[in-house]
């Protein structure tokens, strides 16, 4: 349901080589999925953006004194505050702009967007607080979670984030209890449920829809929330080329659905739209989990009940999306 | 020398009156959660937000770590950010404490002083503010609700200063202060404001990205600046030695402030760091912070009625400490009773342990005795604190054996 700004992929490159707000040779790890996320934001930009970014993986590889990637303002304070820095930051901005602050100082704008910017430890768990509050408060701000599924900054412990059955450090493949036994917290609907205006998920294999979702979030009047899918080859243990692969299969298989929550209206998007209307599309999730170690083990035979498990999880979910889409 | 403006006086509460200085003070947003004693600032501030009598962004956070860490974000976009709390909400923002100093920002925030938890207790002892007396901010205690008043404006130019760019605490005692009405003058709007000014952004160069440009030090689109990277083993001790001396450098600051204050406000307090009272040919004194320092200058003057030598000295401003002041100050004297309305499990008290770290090695040092008193807001009636100065009369001759003593409890 996206509509209104089209990405110009005559003029994306060009936008993005005279302003990128990203640069090059940040140390993410190769085939990182959260970084291309980064870039998708800085595509879908219509004004400056200021970010506030929660501790995790992409404060990390962006910065090292005397270091940045960034060319665009940026700050990091914590790990479960990034919703409300960026709170305090939209606040600022408000009574500057209002005051006409810094109207005569041709060195300084207060005219920008504003992104809190937050792994799914700094949102799923620790930072779940700040962000309710700040999306209950109704700030003027997007907030991307990028969500790479476990605490990969700290070494691949499991966060509420993680999925069913897949090995984290803290959720090992033992005699006894193998991988994680719980499954992901349905952060969407929690953040759904506070009635913001805006909410969508999205996958960097799909960057159209993506830009058009990242838009959105950036027009919309209040809170906006992009859950975003980051494949991490190093915390999965996937191969570096298998991140676009991955980040399809994942809608593919609707693991990851695809779709927008307008005024708490549910529409899905892209492929997900397309294997609503022709379900014979949808494939087993099997062929998303077995190119990934952290779920080596569901494929060996005495396990393949977690896989029919893992399954049912998602057919669980998706009945659930479809029921709520407007659009199907 | 500016002459002494006419000014209004109300009757006040500590809170409230901290509540007037952030109205007048051009502040841009305030970030706080309501926590006993401290609700009053918050209440205040909101009814002169709702009545439409001050244009500030009031930001009602659901925690005080997000108080603090919303400041934190609006003095970075270029704002005067306020918060104010209270032990357990102080203690919640113990780790944004250390990163608002770190990233230089210049927030003020009240404590209005109560005993942590637990067992859970409302009332006033100063071990919220000790605990973070090592987070890097300029920590001021009050004696009165007029003080308070008085410091939270000082607060922001001092904070704000180019030389100091650290954020400042500004301590009441609880119940005794922050719900005590007293008469305060307050200074007309404009002139605070034009003592003030509205926040004003340091430059900085960053050479290798803006060459020889000065650029604001803010997060601004024109020039996209990076606050709080990893800084590892290779710098994150620069950064620390910076900090230590920009603490240094706020001596000066605050110093200078307080007088410029004096002179708009006719109101000092002592140099501005330490005041002393009745000291001049005082054989003893003793020293403490907050409201029981008024306390202690009652009972001065009746101790001085019965002709005993006795004199006090209030430490107002705890971080940066006045070490060489008060090296220099208490060496006249013979014996010392220090106050304490706080402790170091398996220590001393902090102003006590702080002093002695201060006076190692002075050739004139006096026997200092640590008193710990009014933890959990425990009274401190003029009849006890009278038996402390006796107790430290008696050392001068007796010796101060035992050094630690603990008054008022059962």
């Amino acid at each position: 349901m996206a509509k209104g700004f089209v990405p110009n992929i005559k003029q994306l490159p060009k936008f993005m080589k005279e302003d990128p707000g990203i640069l090059q040779g940040h140390r993410a790890c190769a085939g990182c999925g959260c970084a291309i996320i980064l870039r998708q934001i800085m595509m879908a930009r219509r004004k400056p953006i200021v970010i506030a970014n929660a501790t995790g993986c992409m404060e990390v590889v962006t910065t090292i004194f005397p270091y940045t990637a960034w060319r665009t303002p940026w700050i990091h304070v914590a790990f479960e505050n990034a919703a409300a820095v960026a709170a305090g930051i939209d606040a600022g901005r408000n009574k500057l702009q209002r005051a006409g602050r810094f109207s005569g100082d041709k060195d300084i704008s207060v005219d920008y967007d504003v992104v809190a910017l937050a792994g799914d430890g700094g949102t799923y768990d620790i930072g779940l607080q700040a962000l309710s509050g700040a999306l209950e408060r109704w700030h003027n701000f997007m907030y991307v979670l990028y969500d790479n599924e476990a605490y990969m900054n700290t070494g691949i412990q499991r966060s509420g984030g993680t999925p069913f059955g897949a090995w984290t450090t803290t959720t090992p493949v033992g005699k006894k209890i193998k991988g994680k036994p719980l499954t992901k917290k349905p952060i969407v609907d929690i953040v759904v449920a506070h009635r913001i205006p805006y909410a969508a998920t999205v996958s960097p294999a799909y960057w159209v829809d993506a830009l058009k979702k990242f838009r959105k979030g950036f027009e919309t009047e209040g809170p906006a929330f992009i859950h975003a899918y980051g494949v991490c080859p190093r915390g999965w243990r996937t191969d570096t080329k298998d991140t676009i692969k991955l980040s399809k299969l994942a809608v593919e298989t609707c693991f990851f659905p695809l779709y927008e929550v307008i005024n708490s209206e549910w529409y899905l998007t892209g492929p997900s739209l397309t294997i609503a209307k022709n379900p014979d599309r949808k494939k087993p999730v099997e062929e998303y989990l077995k190119l990934q170690g952290r779920f080596r083990h569901m494929m060996l035979p005495e396990n393949k009940w977690m896989v029919e498990k893992f399954q049912e999880l998602v057919d669980e979910n998706w009945e659930i999306i479809l029921k709520r889409a407007k659009n199907v | 020398m500016q002459k002494v403006v006419k000014q209004r006086m109300m009757a006040l509460n500590g809170d409230e009156a901290v509540a007037w200085a952030v109205k007048q003070s051009d502040v841009d947003v305030v970030s706080a959660y309501p926590i006993t004693p401290q609700t009053i600032i918050v209440e205040r501030i909101s009814d002169f937000v709702h009545e439409g009598e001050v244009d500030l962004e009031f930001i009602k956070v659901e925690s005080e770590h997000s108080a603090l860490s919303a400041c934190v974000g609006a003095a970075a976009a270029g704002a005067r950010a306020f918060t104010a709390t209270a032990a357990n909400g102080l203690q919640l923002m113990f780790e944004i404490l250390y990163i608002t100093a770190s990233l230089r920002m210049p927030v003020v925030m009240a404590v209005v002083n109560r005993a942590p938890s637990g067992p859970i207790n409302i009332h006033c002892d100063h071990n919220d503010s000790m605990g973070a007396r090592d987070a890097g901010w300029i920590q001021i205690y009050c004696e009165d609700a007029q003080e308070a008043y008085d410091s939270t404006i000082q607060a922001f130019k001092i904070s704000e200063d180019p030389e100091v760019l650290l954020p400042t605490m500004v301590t009441l005692d609880g119940f005794l202060i922050s719900h005590t009405l007293q008469n305060v003058s307050l200074l007309p709007e404009e002139v605070v404001h034009e003592f003030l000014g509205t926040r004003k952004v340091q430059r900085i160069k960053v050479p290798e990205i803006f060459g020889d440009k000065e650029v604001p030090l803010m997060l601004n689109p024109k020039y996209p600046l990076t606050f709080g990277p990893l800084d590892l083993f290779d710098y994150y001790f620069e950064h620390k030695r910076q900090q230590i001396e920009a603490m240094e450098r706020a001596y000066k600051v605050i110093e200078r402030v307080h007088k410029e204050y004096a002179e708009i406000s006719g109101r000092s307090y002592g140099n501005g760091f330490i005041e002393p009272y009745k000291t001049d040919d005082a054989d003893v004194v003793v020293v403490g912070l907050g409201s029981t320092m008024g306390t202690a200058k009652a009972v001065v003057d009746e101790l001085r009625g019965e002709g005993k030598k006795v004199g006090s000295i209030r430490i107002r401003v705890f971080r940066p400490f006045p070490r060489e002041l008060l090296r220099k100050v208490l060496s006249e004297f013979d014996a010392v009773g220090v106050l304490d309305r706080g402790i170091s499990f398996g220590h001393f008290g902090q102003v006590y342990s702080d002093l002695c770290a201060a006076l190692y090695g002075a050739k004139d040092a006096p026997m200092m005795i640590d008193f710990v008193y009014g933890l959990g807001g425990r009274d401190m009636p003029q009849k006890l604190l009278k038996k402390i100065f006796e107790e430290v009369l008696e050392a001068k001759v007796k010796g101060p054996e035992p050094v630690f003593r603990i008054r008022g409890v059962r």
